[in-house]
């Protein structure tokens, strides 16, 4: 084959096709991504006032001066107030527990629909994909329906004999996981079948034609090989669920202070908008350890494969 | 088709028959019936070929030899002892996977020792085994590499040697060189046999190629829909096939079919053909009417310039047609050329160079020749 392949043709004078392909999305990602993300950065910098907006500009000019005010207050409020180094450990546990649960309910689940035959992999990643469909504020709704004294669970509970008496499904632990894992569990599932569906299914044959034990072959083959999709699918539900707000407070307990909570309080309740901001900001901070990990196991897989 | 030279029978080296033995195999996936009662018995260090085309279930009796599949009726014997229930992981059988399967997240030493390492097999001895295997397969100096960086060929002799190293009793190989160009195809199935053969390991082979069969294998089994349809060594399918699939699928060939012009006769009328066929034997128990198919290759058929009335009557000892040239093909030692007959149907012939040679002028596009072929080198198909 010769001539141009059409990822090098462009007109004269005009950077190529790939070049736009990639501008496009890595602008929108600036203007809606990351500017919002400076303009919070320097809210955090600022210091709470009395008017709208309710923080001071980091520059003035007054009296023919101009002054450049970057206050630390709200980060000095953070590290020094217990109550956000308890919220962020909270957070940090919920959202591990979270993901290590779904990655345990989630990896079978996604096997299975992997190694299904063609027509039933279709319905059940449909399956999956179904809740996308309403929304997420509405399925948290109806989990208040179904785990309240009153609601499905513990009618189910009481008619079968279970239990006499409504147990308490909601605004405990109980009923913050079992809304965690229930959201998130779809980012989960979703990666780790990519992954799994794409594996060369005559690995674990060949694993086990050489002499490995079903589970050997999982340990030694299976399992490997399909690390980057667990890392992406507990990534895709760890990031989400430190700075979950809605779960919490409908489905969990009063003493589940999770970081997203305490930012909502400090931003409508307090109107401390730099303080809201400088926990984000710290929040921030703390996901992108994870992420910057993420980078590099991608990078050291892919220079494998 | 370019039909290799076929090696010199090594049945001397094959030690007793039976060795593998399948009997009565069959395999169902809901209703379709995969693989059909087929029975295999395979003499110990031979290289057996089971050859079709894609879906005719080959690979499912590969896949069950080695355990990845529970037939559905049928036992499997091997060196006396039953193996059909023995799950894969404990059968004496490895398999080369058609795509190799080198665990790409292992380095070469990794990929050779892993079945070592599931049986427990003491950490040195195991560095000296792998050393051992990968010696064999003359990739002693790639232990460290991963499998992406080695090259097509490089990644099937690290299959073959992880294949061998746990000393199969039976070795499977599956479509082995359908991953090479075809360039490096013909130096590698010399070289596999080589290695094969100096270890004297059984073998089963599965393949789609007939080349491949005929050049690596001692016999093989011609497999259509699930049966086999004829076993023997590449000579004896190659010259005389039984039915018209298996000449057809092994090397090329002309086909005809006509019908038997009197009872228990010799003689057969193809209205494809201007004179009628004399076979090669009496049909004995055939009746007149009886369609028949015989098969002829194409190098058996010789084109002369047409010599007019005065040719002598040898129609007991030779067929004969008159066809015109319609396309030629140089191969190299020799020439295809296809010859349209009167009744519009096409034949292959393939004339040596040498021959050629004595024609003074090439027969060239257009020109109308004669055909003759021997009556001896037609065989009866069907």
């Amino acid at each position: 084959m010769t001539g141009p392949t059409p990822s090098t043709w462009r007109f004269p004078g005009l950077p190529g096709g790939r070049t736009w392909a990639i501008a496009i999305p890595f602008v929108f990602l600036l203007v809606f991504f990351m500017l919002p993300f400076l303009l919070v950065l320097k809210i955090s910098f600022a210091q709470s006032a009395m008017h709208v907006p309710p923080y001071t500009a980091l520059l003035q000019y007054q009296d023919q001066q101009l002054s450049f005010l970057l206050s630390l207050e709200s980060y000095i409020t953070i590290f020094s107030d217990d109550i956000y180094f308890s919220a962020y450990a909270s957070s940090v546990k919920v959202a591990f527990f979270t993901t290590l649960v779904c990655l345990v309910v989630g990896y079978p689940a996604a096997w299975l629909i992997a190694s299904a035959r063609p027509g039933l992999r279709e319905l059940l990643l449909m399956g999956v994909v179904l809740p996308f469909w309403t929304s997420y504020l509405v399925r948290i709704y109806a989990w208040v329906g179904i785990l309240k004294d009153q609601g499905l669970a513990n009618r189910l509970l009481l008619w079968s004999g279970v239990t006499d008496t409504p147990v308490q499904l909601m605004h405990n632990t109980t009923g913050l996981y079992m809304g965690m894992v229930y959201s998130y569990l779809p980012y989960m599932v979703l990666p780790l079948y990519a992954f799994l569906v794409k594996m060369d299914r005559s690995l674990p044959e060949a694993a086990r034609d050489l002499g490995a034990q079903p589970w050997e072959v999982f340990f030694t083959v299976t399992l490997p090989l399909s690390l980057p999709g667990i890392t992406a699918g507990c990534l895709l539900v760890f990031i989400p669920s430190v700075g979950e707000y809605v779960i919490p407070e409908l489905l969990g307990s009063a003493s589940d202070l999770m970081i997203g909570r305490v930012m909502w309080s400090d931003f409508f309740n307090s109107i401390a908008w730099p303080l809201a901001a400088a926990a984000t900001g710290v929040m921030v901070a703390l996901l992108l350890v994870p992420m910057v990990w993420f980078q590099r196991v991608q990078s050291r897989t892919g220079a494998v494969a | 088709m370019n039909i290799p030279h076929i090696p010199p029978m090594k049945s001397s080296k094959l030690g007793e028959d039976g060795f593998l033995q399948v009997l009565d195999v069959s395999k169902q996936f809901g209703k379709v019936t995969v693989v059909d009662k087929v029975s295999l018995s395979i003499r110990r260090q031979e290289f057996f070929a089971l050859l079709g085309s894609s879906g005719c279930g080959k690979s499912t009796l590969l896949r069950i030899m080695a355990g990845l599949e529970t037939p559905t009726s049928g036992r499997i014997v091997l060196d006396g002892q039953d193996i059909t229930d023995i799950p894969a992981h404990r059968r004496p059988v490895n398999m080369m996977f058609q795509s190799y399967a080198l665990f790409p997240h292992m380095d070469v030493a990794s990929n050779v020792g892993y079945g070592l390492r599931r049986e427990g097999v003491a950490k040195a001895q195991i560095r000296e085994r792998v050393d051992e295997a990968l010696a064999l397969v003359q990739m002693g100096g790639y232990a460290a590499s991963m499998p992406a960086q080695l090259s097509g060929g490089q990644q099937q002799r690290v299959a073959l040697a992880r294949s061998l190293v746990k000393r199969p009793k039976l070795l499977l190989l599956d479509e082995p060189m359908s991953a090479l160009d075809k360039k490096i195809r013909q130096q590698t199935q010399f070289e596999l046999g080589s290695i094969l053969q100096k270890v004297g390991v059984t073998c089963l082979m599965v393949t789609h190629d007939q080349e491949e069969a005929m050049t690596m294998a001692d016999r093989l089994a011609v497999m259509s829909e699930g049966v086999i349809v004829q076993m023997g060594t590449p000579e004896h399918v190659y010259e005389a096939p039984n039915t018209r699939f298996s000449a057809e699928f092994i090397g090329s060939t002309n086909v005809f079919t006509g019908m038997l012009a009197s009872d228990g006769g010799d003689v057969l009328d193809c209205h494809e053909l201007v004179r009628p066929l004399q076979l090669p034997h009496a049909l004995v128990h055939a009746r007149k009417g009886q369609s028949v198919t015989v098969s002829v290759r194409p190098e058996r058929i010789r084109l002369s310039w047409p010599q007019g009335a005065d040719s002598r009557d040898d129609s007991q000892v030779f067929n004969t047609a008159e066809g015109v040239v319609e396309q030629i093909g140089y191969m190299g030692s020799y020439t295809l050329y296809y010859l349209r007959l009167p009744s519009g149907r096409v034949l292959m012939a393939h004339v040596p160079r040498e021959v050629l040679a004595g024609f003074g002028r090439e027969p060239d596009y257009g020109d109308t020749v004669a055909l003759h072929w021997s009556v001896r080198s037609l065989v009866v198909v069907g």
